[in-house]
């Protein structure tokens, strides 16, 4: 398998914070992922805003299921994409591939979530919508509550064909 | 997020398990990559995949649709984590199921989740796609991976792929 993806900066938290971002991000690639890895201090979703637009240009849909029901729901014209429910007491996968994110066109992302705690969870799909015509040059993942200890968050940038 | 293959096994011959052993500890996450087919009868199984040869401390939530129907369900307390689905005998034939594995710092020493995707695609309604949330609560850093068929063996032809991921 050919390396086409770059490892552009990890953070591992030392202690629990509010927020992760990775800022100054170059447009040397196609497209971006970003792979969380952690827990949350309040259950619920992480969320990811760009270039610290806390306005409502946001929107997703998903499709989940929690072992009891499975679903798709929808939000539009929110202030942020979550990235995906999940409980306070385990350590949890979420990953996001954002696509063409230094282009001048809306960014479209795919995401996934998968928490599972011994007898409930939930696993997502989520796609979202960015309407901006801005490149991506920074990005803020927010905790529900505090993102935990130990956290890591890596950004890869996808290099074109 | 550079993929550097650690293993691969295809199998020339069937095979009651596949392991991957001595994973060493130099990379951040793993992939697997699997296509596989089982030779009992009947039309689909599932794997069986476990950590470090241990046989407790997994549960898993996941969805599926099968194209007439999405559901979801999960396991929990197992003795492994069930990899739903793979063809077998009498299902179409040559038809291999497509999955791929995500786990992420299988180093660290907290309870491991994965996510995994599988496709069973046979041109027939029974068809179908998971998508899995999966936990191993288990501390110990992962060294091996094994995959079982819950009924039969492995096919001339699977093929199971690890990578590493810095």
């Amino acid at each position: 398998m050919a390396i086409t993806y770059d490892l552009i900066s990890s953070q591992t938290l030392a202690s629990a914070a509010s927020s992760i971002t990775f800022s100054s991000i170059a447009a040397s690639w196609t497209d971006l992922r970003l792979v969380l890895t952690g827990g949350i201090t309040v259950a619920g979703s992480p969320t990811l805003r760009f270039n610290s637009d806390a306005t409502t240009n946001y929107s997703i849909t998903t499709l989940y299921g929690n072992g009891t029901s499975a679903l798709s729901t929808s939000q539009t014209s929110t202030n942020k994409i979550a990235l995906g429910d999940a409980g306070n007491s385990n350590v949890y996968l979420w990953t996001v591939d954002i696509f063409s994110y230094a282009g001048s066109t809306y960014k479209t992302t795919l995401g996934t979530s998968a928490s599972d705690d011994n007898g409930s969870g939930q696993v997502s799909n989520i796609v979202g919508l960015w309407r901006s015509t801005s490149a991506i040059t920074s990005l803020t993942i927010n905790g529900s509550g505090n993102l935990k200890s130990g956290t890591t968050a890596t950004l890869y940038g996808i290099k074109a064909a | 997020m550079a993929y550097t293959l650690i293993s691969s096994q295809t199998l020339a011959s069937s095979a009651a398990s596949v392991t991957f052993s001595s994973i060493p500890s130099t990379y951040k996450d793993l992939v697997l990559r699997v296509s596989a087919r089982s030779d009992s009868a009947g039309t689909f199984t599932y794997h069986k995949i476990t950590f470090n040869g241990s046989a407790s401390g997994y549960s898993q939530t996941y969805i599926y649709g099968n194209g007439s129907t999405a559901g979801t369900g999960l396991t929990s307390a197992n003795t492994e984590i069930d990899g739903y689905y793979i063809p077998r005998a009498g299902a179409t034939a040559s038809t291999f199921s497509s999955d791929e594995y995500y786990i992420p710092s299988y180093l660290v020493a907290q309870n491991k989740p994965l996510s995994a995707n599988i496709i069973r695609e046979n041109n027939t309604t029974a068809a179908d796609i998971y998508a899995y949330a999966g936990l191993y609560s288990n501390t110990s850093t992962i060294s091996s991976i094994a995959f079982v068929p819950n009924a039969g063996n492995y096919v001339t032809g699977s093929s199971f792929y690890l990578y590493g991921i810095n």
